[in-house]
């Protein structure tokens, strides 16, 4: 017991070390205008907010609307020495590059096209003026429903 | 879980509602001409209108596909013949078994206004829009087929393969299950019209009439008031968005 | 009278051969779940047409064996046949056991495994699926507080009537919904009738009794179980009850199809001209799921030897998977009356006999699933007092009906 629990502090010691800051992964640059509120808020609250208006384009149809899956997509494609857009399935996939890090499932490209396609309409930052007061109502809200 | 989210949504359409809709288009530095299309109040899903297509079989050409094939463009599904492959919308051929008589017709979701995979369905993934548009949201969809089985017009598939390359307005994906969607994107950017119905009219044989129902005066409205037209399996007392004339 | 003694399992060679190869069924079935689930269900059998396959009818059966397996309990503590008491422990283990393996299967098969968590936390109410789902979670959790009141040291007698009495109705209720996943399709006219309740709650009730008796007769076989001869030949008789009730259900509900004209072209599939459908209806369901044990059990030299009976139990169970065959392939693989009284033709199927033929995969999910059922009930029998030791000397139950 005494040995398991020595190993485990040893683990715990070198896993502390692993993720030391300069192991963190290296984000792929975006193209595009950088996010109004800011890239922390947007690296903590993607998910919140891509389930928010997830919501809202399939059962209401409001289409446009400030983050859309395809928007993501099309700023921050990551392209390969061809200069073609790399897919999900790549390792170098601008969301991989977290997601694998800290292992959490990415489950909109299964569905979702993972490169960006011309053909689209997709809303930019539409509101240039009010989109962090919105989501500051909206973070606000989400806080008051918990 | 359904009334928060319906709850953010409502303040998000406020807050949206407020601050105006706009049609404006500009360029991206890879040289990708966005749009950002003006819909608000009209073009998102809208209690007052219901979406409906009438088909007129006599017009429908037998050896004509163009609006299957429509239909495969715009959602990026491909039909090879493969009994696991998807088919939202298919061309049938009906000869009477009295008299002979023969007509073809394309088949689809007939958006029932009272659709039972939408009762079926134990997530709540498949679900009528308030514009009557029958949607699987396939967020919550878990795969697992009742909506197939209850459905009367087998008009859905399930995606039984991984896919690459959907269409960006089309999103699909191996283990759920999709229909046709009524071009739900195209109306939403106030198309007006869906992919079916256009490239009927291109063709020529202007079988398909697509428009709201519960306008008047539109052109499907005042189709549907003056000559006869049937739904399918009428005895289930649906209501079906999708009417055909002249079986 | 004195009380009876429930024990473990005793551990022996047998057992462990037996847990071996349990074990070995669950990581084939496994192992056809992750292929599924990385190539999608393009690898099995099933397809747009046939929507539900072989795993459905390996679930089904489990689950409807689930509800019949408690029949044993209920019957000694709802309708205070004391001889059946002793087995109440057993029946209610094999119970929960048979429904986690149904439901194993049915939420393996998903096109999204992945999402279970949204089956159990999003619902749509007005779907007998999602009333299925909270029916299912409750009947393991009434039927394990049930359990308890059987075995808890201080017996409580109140504790253990009212658990009886609900657990006795929650599976009629539940089995009346799994009925019902299929009696309420409007769009097909195999299904759509108010008789697949009762008909589902008959065929519980006579599955889940041969799958009692079959797996009672391989854990006695293991050592320490004791299927006494009386209890057995008494077992017996409800099974020719229940196999009669089943044949009832199917004779009229063919026969009502049959008036409608409406259903006479699916009729004529089934009972004629479907093939394999209509072979596997008579040949499978009539005659060796219903016919040939009814003959067997109610021959009166017969129908007391062991072996016989034995072989009764086997053909039942051999019999309800090819009538669930019958009744969901078979549903799915007649055509859908969109057109009425027109000939019709599509590149989707229409108008034509739907083909099915099921992979390897959905054999091995199949019986992964009763796998892990039968694993659940030894491990239970192995580490709870489940099992009744002194029947024959204490409580007579042994008499001269036992020829061996």
């Amino acid at each position: 017991m005494r040995v398991l629990l020595g190993a485990l502090l040893i683990f715990i010691f070198f896993a502390n070390s692993l993720i030391a800051e300069d192991n963190f992964p290296l984000i792929p640059k975006a193209t595009g205008k950088p996010h109004p509120e800011g890239n922390e808020f947007i690296r903590i609250n993607h998910m919140d907010l891509l389930r928010h208006d997830r919501d809202l384009v399939v059962k209401e149809g409001i289409r446009n609307i400030d983050n859309s899956l395809a928007q993501c997509v099309t700023c921050h494609v990551v392209r390969d020495e061809n200069n073609e857009p790399v897919t999900y399935e790549s390792e170098e996939y601008f969301c991989r590059v977290c997601h694998d890090y800290v292992a959490v499932k990415l489950d909109c490209f299964t569905c979702h096209n993972s490169v960006p396609s011309a053909e689209v309409s997709i809303s930019l930052f539409r509101d240039e003026n009010a989109p962090f007061e919105r989501l500051m109502a909206y973070l606000e809200e989400k806080d008051n429903d918990r | 879980m359904t009334d928060k989210s319906t709850n953010r949504a409502d303040i998000q359409r406020r807050n949206f509602l407020k601050s105006g809709a706009l049609l404006m288009s500009f360029s991206l530095a890879s040289g990708v001409n966005l749009m950002i299309m003006n819909s608000g109040a009209n073009a998102q899903a809208n209690a007052k209108i219901r979406w409906g297509l009438l088909i007129d079989a006599n017009k429908c050409s037998p050896e004509c596909d163009a609006c299957i094939r429509a239909c495969a463009n715009e959602h990026g599904w491909e039909n090879n013949g493969k009994l696991t492959d998807p088919q939202w919308i298919r061309k049938v051929k009906l000869k009477n078994k009295q008299t002979g008589r023969e007509v073809s017709l394309p088949l689809m979701c007939q958006h029932c206004e009272f659709p039972p995979c939408v009762d079926v369905c134990p997530t709540g993934a498949s679900f009528k829009r308030k514009d009557g548009i029958v949607l699987v949201d396939r967020h919550i969809c878990i795969g697992c087929r009742y909506c197939m089985m209850a459905c009367p017009y087998k008009a859905r598939s399930f995606v039984h393969e991984k896919i690459n390359n959907q269409k960006t307005t089309t999103p699909r994906g191996k283990g759920t299950v999709e229909a046709c969607n009524l071009c739900v994107h195209k109306l939403d950017r106030g198309d007006g019209i869906t992919a079916c119905a256009q490239a009927c009219e291109n063709s020529g044989n202007g079988a398909i009439i697509f428009g709201n129902l519960n306008d008047k005066n539109s052109k499907i409205s005042r189709a549907l008031a003056n000559y006869p037209s049937v739904e399918l399996r009428d005895d289930l007392g649906l209501n079906l968005a999708v009417r055909y004339q002249n079986i | 009278m004195e009380r009876i003694k429930y024990s473990e399992l005793s551990s022996g060679t047998k057992l462990w051969w037996a847990a071996a190869i349990l074990t070995i069924i669950m990581a084939i079935g496994a192992f056809a779940v992750f292929k599924i689930e990385h190539y999608g269900h393009i690898v099995t059998g099933m397809n747009n047409q046939i929507v539900w396959g072989v795993p459905h009818i390996f679930a089904i059966f489990l689950i409807l064996s689930a509800s019949g397996a408690l029949n044993i309990a209920s019957i000694g503590s709802v309708f205070g046949k004391q001889e059946y008491k002793p087995l109440a422990r057993l029946s209610s283990l094999m119970a929960i056991s048979l429904l986690i393996g149904g439901l194993a299967i049915l939420v393996l098969d998903l096109g999204r495994v992945d999402r279970l968590i949204i089956a159990m936390t999003t619902y749509n109410f007005k779907s007998i699926f999602a009333w299925n789902v909270l029916l299912y979670t409750g009947f393991l959790g009434i039927v394990a507080i049930y359990l308890y009141a059987q075995m808890v040291r201080k017996e409580q007698p109140f504790l253990l009537k009212s658990t009886a009495l609900i657990a006795f109705l929650w599976r009629l209720i539940l089995t009346t919904g799994t009925g019902s996943i299929f009696g309420w399709l409007v769009a097909r006219s195999a299904y759509d009738a108010a008789i697949m309740a009762p008909m589902f709650i008959a065929m519980s009730f006579s599955f889940g009794l041969a799958v009692f008796m079959l797996i009672f007769f391989g854990i006695s076989a293991l050592g320490s179980g004791q299927y006494t001869a009386q209890m057995r030949i008494r077992q017996a008789r409800l099974l020719v009850i229940f196999v009669g009730v089943v044949l009832y259900f199917t004779l009229i509900s063919h026969l009502t199809n049959l008036y409608l004209a409406e259903h006479g072209g699916y009729e004529r599939f089934i009972l004629l001209d479907g093939g394999i459908y209509s072979f596997l209806f008579w040949v499978g369901h009539i005659f060796i799921g219903s016919i040939l044990p009814l003959i067997l059990l109610l021959h009166p030299r017969l129908n007391i030897r062991k072996g016989i009976i034995i072989l009764a139990a086997i053909l039942v169970v051999l019999g309800g998977f090819t009538q669930l065959y019958v009744i969901i392939i078979g549903g799915q693989a007649y055509p859908l009356e969109i057109f009425p009284g027109y000939e019709v033709s599509s590149s989707f199927s229409d108008g034509i006999i739907n083909k099915y033929t099921p992979s390897y995969l959905e054999f091995m999910l199949g019986m992964g699933g009763v796998g892990l059922a039968l694993f659940i009930i030894l491990l239970g029998v192995k580490i709870l007092r489940i099992l009744p030791v002194n029947l024959s000397k204490n409580l007579g139950y042994e008499n001269k009906l036992d020829v061996k």
